[in-house]
């Protein structure tokens, strides 16, 4: 019955998996990602309090939805890795982190370029600037702890507990920031509030969110195939593919 | 072989671990020195008025706490895995969340304890008003008590790397960056004469989430870090 599962476990064929489809995310997202673009700079109404400095929200927020995703999927990852021992599964948690830690820099370096022309600074203790550079050392520290070590089996299982514990966190994270910022703040600074958005401007975030998750996709493809390359570097079935 | 409860069991690591600090109880006071040597940087780096330093005494009492009882956390597991009695641990057949559970909170009342009762003396040098005294020893003891699993998690795991102490920090300080939040505003709201019961039993929330959770974590860890 769990034949199936035990067969996309084994590198040899998760590899040719991952190579076959990874082409399909990639051109999938190109085109997505391109029609948002287009549809967001050109097509897009004009915000009438913003002008156009509201057009990186089509970058900044789904770079911000993805940095979240890609942190749960990296927990489940390890966690399905810790529990069963599958070995894949920790080296997807591996190939996930950077790409994760990439989207949060993208949020953050997107929201500070937003931040200039709408408060003035480059920085605010806005409630999601801070929660996201959170997240950061939170990507930062499972990265360094796994490149501590020098078993890689030990790394494996060790950044496994970190990403368990921080998936807890996050949402306890989330909050206090939240409620920290609203006690500190005046309300008008978080203007861009989500159901004030009009449906014309949504329909190319959606858009744009379904491409970076296409994205996410093809990265992840083409990363764990490289881990799995770096990890089975002597095994005989690489051999017999090339 | 008779197998000892698993509360006596616990009780020894804790007695243990007591007589070894007392028997070098200048490891234990150093943290505490370096809280006061922190927390003296703040006026020297702002401002000697205490009118401006009472705004932020809160904040910097919290701040230097979370660094300090950082400090003591690296030595927390690596004597006893280098020397091999985690593994006789692992191997007792005691659970060993429990008997971890015991050591951390043997470091808490070693290392946070204190902190707590030196707080008053150096928060008052600060400018903060003798109101927010009782928040603030209760909110320092929700706090360290959570930092000292939480940190027990970050020590688990970075125990058998070379040079982990600032890999540690990098790890347990984000974590802890709610109980930061809460503590520091639990003191800033007694100082203003509001209640600060909400962020004190959000505290206290986070508290027993940890203490229930936070076992598991710290003996998994160690358990990764033990095994080769």
């Amino acid at each position: 019955m769990w034949t199936w599962l035990h067969k996309f476990a084994s590198p040899p064929h998760a590899y040719r998996l991952l190579g076959k489809l990874a082409p399909w995310f990639g051109w999938s997202s190109l085109v997505l990602i391109l029609l948002a673009t287009w549809w967001g700079l050109v097509k897009a109404p004009m915000d009438y309090q913003q002008k156009d400095a509201f057009r990186i929200l089509y970058v900044h927020a789904p770079s911000a939805w993805m940095s979240m995703f890609t942190y749960v999927v990296m927990a489940v990852a390890a966690g399905i890795g810790l529990v069963w021992r599958i070995k894949l599964a920790h080296a997807a948690a591996a190939a996930a982190a950077p790409i994760g830690a990439s989207f949060t820099f993208l949020a953050l370096a997107t929201g500070s370029i937003w931040g200039k022309p709408m408060w003035g600074t480059w920085w605010v203790w806005d409630a999601r600037l801070t929660s996201e550079l959170i997240l950061l050392f939170l990507y930062l520290g499972y990265m360094a702890l796994r490149s501590s070590f020098d078993d890689p089996q030990r790394a494996d299982r060790a950044s496994a507990v970190l990403a368990i514990v921080g998936v807890i966190n996050v949402p306890i994270i989330h909050y206090s920031v939240e409620w920290w910022s609203t006690l500190h703040q005046p309300a008008s600074v978080t203007k861009l509030d989500r159901p004030s958005i009009a449906i014309a401007m949504l329909i190319p975030l959606f858009i744009m969110i379904a491409g970076f998750q296409l994205y996410f996709g093809w990265a992840i493809c083409r990363r764990l195939r490289g881990e799995i390359l770096r990890r089975e570097r002597n095994a005989t079935w690489l051999k017999e593919i090339n | 072989m008779r197998r000892a409860a698993v509360s006596s069991a616990a009780w020894l690591v804790f007695r243990r671990d007591l007589t070894l600090a007392w028997r070098r109880w200048d490891e234990v006071a150093q943290p505490l020195i370096f809280y006061v040597v922190v927390t003296t940087l703040f006026p020297l780096a702002t401002t000697p008025d205490l009118s401006e330093l009472s705004k932020i005494s809160g904040g910097v009492v919290w701040v230097a706490a979370l660094l300090s009882s950082l400090l003591a956390l690296e030595s927390l597991f690596r004597s006893d895995v280098e020397d091999g009695t985690m593994e006789q641990w692992v191997l007792s057949g005691q659970p060993l969340g429990w008997l971890l559970l015991a050591k951390v909170a043997c470091h808490w009342v070693l290392t946070g304890l204190p902190l707590v009762f030196v707080a008053p003396i150096v928060g008052t040098a600060l400018g903060l008003p003798f109101n927010a005294w009782g928040t603030l020893v209760l909110s320092l003891l929700l706090g360290t008590a959570t930092l000292s699993i939480l940190g027990g998690i970050g020590a688990a795991l970075t125990v058998g790397i070379r040079r982990g102490s600032v890999l540690l920090s990098l790890l347990v300080l984000p974590l802890a960056m709610p109980l930061l939040i809460f503590g520091s505003r639990a003191v800033s709201m007694a100082m203003d004469g509001d209640s600060p019961a909400g962020p004190l039993q959000l505290l206290a929330a986070i508290f027993f989430l940890v203490l229930s959770l936070g076992p598991l974590a710290v003996s998994a860890a160690i358990r990764i870090s033990v095994e080769n």
